[in-house]
């Protein structure tokens, strides 16, 4: 590998770590939202 | 506008402005070449772990004293998040020190001490999933963040007290250290663009870690009335 590509990989890889992480919490968020609003509507069915 | 939008673009142009500053402002460095430009990034993904670890002590700390499970959510999403940060830095290290010095990695004390911090906060995540009580949960990993924020002075004075075969520190490392300016401004933008990120991501894991809690309330509360309905038909059945 030459300088540049371990330099490209290096790059590559913070970001990808960065937004691979960002993207799981925005999932993990996403589906917390879900369950919340279904027990709300269940508990306030009863 | 929102304030978290306005937050995301700022860091996104800083994120730009500051990647193109570290590939095409700073000058090439005399020996290394261009490979000593990951550098930049490698830094301040270190500046931006040592922030989330400071915020799980002060935390944990705060939880210690309080009892307030606002700072156990704190904690634990600031560990995630210094976890995150630390990766990069060693992820990124063997990708400098491979065309450098012709290894990935070696066992010297500023790499050892920094792979010991990232094990340590790895274990504070496993420890919190394995116990079920909240208060027992929250108390124990508090007792268990503060021993693990131990390690963060010694990985920094590593490469000051011992020869290692990681850099001697370009900042704050005595009169023979320093950065050219151009170098020095980069570097700092990188940190602030890098921080900027780590503060982004760590506001929306603490929303993470918040909504669990309401979720855990909102799951006792419906238990507790599922309970009082199944003793009511009891009741009613006896009756």
């Amino acid at each position: 590998m030459s300088n540049f590509q371990f330099l490209l990989t290096a790059w590559i890889v913070v970001w990808a770590i960065f937004f691979g992480y960002e993207l799981s919490v925005a999932s993990r968020i996403s589906t917390l939202r879900r369950d919340i609003e279904d027990l709300k509507r269940q508990l306030g069915e009863e | 506008m929102k304030v978290r939008t306005i937050g995301t673009i700022v860091v996104a142009l800083l994120i730009f402005a500051a990647g193109y500053a570290a590939l095409f402002i700073a000058p090439e460095e005399r020996t290394m070449g261009m490979i000593q430009r990951i550098f930049y990034m490698h830094v301040a993904a270190w500046t931006s772990m040592y922030i989330a670890f400071i915020t799980v002590f002060y935390a944990n700390v705060r939880y210690l004293i309080s009892h307030d499970r606002k700072y156990d959510a704190l904690g634990v999403s600031a560990a995630e998040v210094g976890v995150v940060c630390c990766t990069v830095g060693l992820t990124t290290g063997p990708l400098w020190a491979k065309p450098v010095w012709g290894i990935w990695w070696t066992w010297d004390a500023r790499l050892t001490s920094t792979f010991v911090l990232w094990l340590l906060y790895i274990s504070y995540l496993i420890l919190r999933g394995l116990l079920e009580d909240p208060e027992k949960k929250a108390t124990l990993s508090a007792v268990f963040g503060i021993f693990a924020s131990l390690d963060m002075p010694l990985v920094y004075v590593s490469n000051r007290l011992w020869r290692t075969q990681h850099p001697q520190p370009v900042i704050l490392g005595g009169e023979s250290s320093g950065l050219q300016a151009t170098m020095a401004y980069t570097l700092v933008f990188c940190m602030v663009a890098i921080c900027g990120v780590m503060i982004l991501v760590l506001r929306d894991r603490y929303q993470l870690e918040l909504m669990r809690n309401e979720l855990a309330e909102l799951r006792f509360a419906a238990d507790r009335r599922e309970a009082a309905g199944s003793v009511g038909n009891l009741g009613t059945a006896r009756g």
